[in-house]
């Protein structure tokens, strides 16, 4: 569990979300969702699954169209967003997707050279070379660079996955689930692995599981979705000795 | 459902009747105008377009030559008897060359790249989908219509038209290995009979069709493959609705095609 880095600052939140909603035809995944991702913070978002804990990333990150509410990245409004200030913002924001997405066709190299090309041009292939070795080095892979995704195992593919991420440097990171499918040992070296993105990067980041070994681990504060809405917000020690049953059947 | 442009295209997939025709017809022109407005767009990527040619015209080839061959000679083969009967034998190449250059050519090429490079985009483009590739595109700020959808349907649009002649040419070539199991007329003889019967007006109507084939093979590959499910299940869907729907524009473009084309001659 971690404590609060000191360069916490209330009053400037990275992410601001109030009142978010979210439907699917007559389906309310996301009924009243609000809340605030502070500067280098882990939050983890636990729920059961269905619970809309990946719809909620996916809108912020503006991969879904929120139905209302207000979403601020960096102080900016993405509610209803302009492409051009989406674009912007997306450099800065990392996204691991729950199955690793890789793409498939490209070598390790190729699929970390990818968000670069676009987003920095101006570097020149010496410096596009150092940041993919830097960002294989930081995940603990650094002989696999060309190698093809199927080549490797479902903890390396969450690693590189992780490290074309980390390429961009980005300020705020959002983790779909990143422990599922893996063995308990994978789950915690990637549990730690988060841990040392923050550290390295000063990321603040939003992390979506179910997996309260994992949570125990990274997060410096929680929130547990239920029904679309927050049933309980805190730190994982409120969570840890809550009477609540709902809480309390994560931990069994 | 396409997410760059989510404001018009989700709003009409999201509906509870998504699975209605007229929404799927409706999300198609959205589709296609989307398509449209990326491929003017400044950004434009042309390394992906190159590789996507490669991919669809290059490694097209041998099938091409195969059927195509296969389609001069067997037409050959089957038109002589008919012909000597007539005693018209030397109208066989102009015949056969008209024939390939006209109709047979482009439709049967385009049907066979409906089913070989149709069915591959929808399939590639279905499980990139369902493996959120599309979505990892997307954040990592590159528009994936412009770098999936424009780059493959350009490159159909270019390749089929080149595929086309392909095999009319070795249409024409394998017409006259068979002219010669049953006779002997030199390649120059057989072909300037051939090119004789041949005119602009023949070549260039058949030319613009398959530029329209190209452009459906690609649009329809990736529309399906866009609009797959989540389960790996719909990759299949999108794969084979993928070849049945851009067979079944094909033969309706061509009967447009023939019509325009009879009002010209």
């Amino acid at each position: 569990m971690n404590t609060l880095p000191d360069s916490v600052d209330a009053q400037n939140p990275v992410i601001e979300i109030s009142h978010l909603k979210k439907s699917f035809g007559h389906l309310e995944v996301l009924k009243d969702i609000s809340f605030n991702l502070l500067p280098g913070e882990n939050l983890v978002v636990l729920g059961k699954s269905g619970s809309g804990k990946s719809v909620l990333i996916k809108c912020i990150v503006g991969l879904l169209k929120a139905d209302s509410g207000i979403i601020k990245v960096f102080g900016q409004d993405i509610s209803d967003p302009d492409n051009k200030v989406l674009v912007q913002l997306r450099e800065k924001i990392g996204f691991l997707f729950q199955s690793g997405a890789l793409f498939d066709s490209m070598t390790v190299r190729q699929n970390l050279e990818f968000p670069l090309r676009k987003t920095k041009k101006d570097l020149t292939e010496k410096e596009k070379e150092n940041k993919i070795h830097e960002a294989l080095e930081n995940v603990g892979l650094p002989d696999v660079i060309d190698k093809m995704p199927s080549e490797l195992s479902g903890g390396m593919r969450k690693r590189i996955s992780l490290a074309r991420t980390l390429v961009m440097s980005p300020g705020i990171m959002l983790y779909d689930e990143p422990t599922t499918g893996l063995d308990p040992v994978t789950s915690e070296e990637i549990s730690e692995l988060i841990n040392g993105v923050r550290k390295k990067y000063n990321t603040s980041s939003i992390i979506i599981t179910h997996d309260i070994k994992c949570a125990m681990i990274i997060a410096d504060r929680m929130i547990m979705l239920q029904e679309g809405n927050i049933y309980k917000e805190g730190n994982p020690e409120l969570f840890k000795n809550s009477d609540d049953e709902f809480i309390q059947s994560f931990f069994k | 459902m396409v997410r760059t442009k989510k404001n018009n295209l989700k709003q009409v997939s999201d509906d509870e009747n998504k699975d209605s025709i007229f929404i799927d017809i409706a999300n198609g022109f959205i589709f296609i105008k989307l398509i449209f407005k990326e491929t003017f767009s400044l950004d434009f990527e042309f390394k992906e377009f190159l590789y996507q040619c490669y991919q669809i015209g290059y490694k097209t080839l041998p099938l091409i030559a195969v059927t195509g061959s296969i389609m001069g000679l067997v037409l050959t083969i089957q038109s002589r008897p008919v012909l000597a009967e007539f005693g018209a034998v030397t109208m066989l190449p102009g015949m056969v060359a008209v024939s390939l250059i006209r109709e047979m050519g482009p439709v049967i090429t385009a049907l066979i790249c409906a089913g070989k490079i149709g069915s591959g985009i929808g399939a590639e483009i279905g499980s990139m989908k369902v493996t959120e590739q599309i979505d990892a595109i997307e954040v990592s700020s590159t528009n994936p219509i412009r770098y999936l959808v424009v780059t493959r349907v350009l490159a159909a649009a270019t390749m089929i038209p080149i595929l086309v002649l392909y095999a009319d040419a070795l249409g024409i070539l394998g017409s006259w290995a068979g002219a010669n199991i049953k006779g002997e007329v030199s390649l120059i003889l057989f072909l300037s009979q051939a090119f004789s019967h041949v005119e602009f007006i023949d070549f260039f109507p058949a030319f613009v069709k398959t530029i329209f084939f190209g452009f459906l093979i690609g649009a329809v590959g990736c529309y399906k493959g866009y609009h797959a499910g989540n389960g790996t299940a719909s990759v299949g869907v999108a794969a084979h609705s993928s070849v049945v729907l851009a067979s079944l524009l094909i033969i309706v473009v061509d009967v447009i095609a023939v019509q325009i084309t009879d009002m010209m001659l």
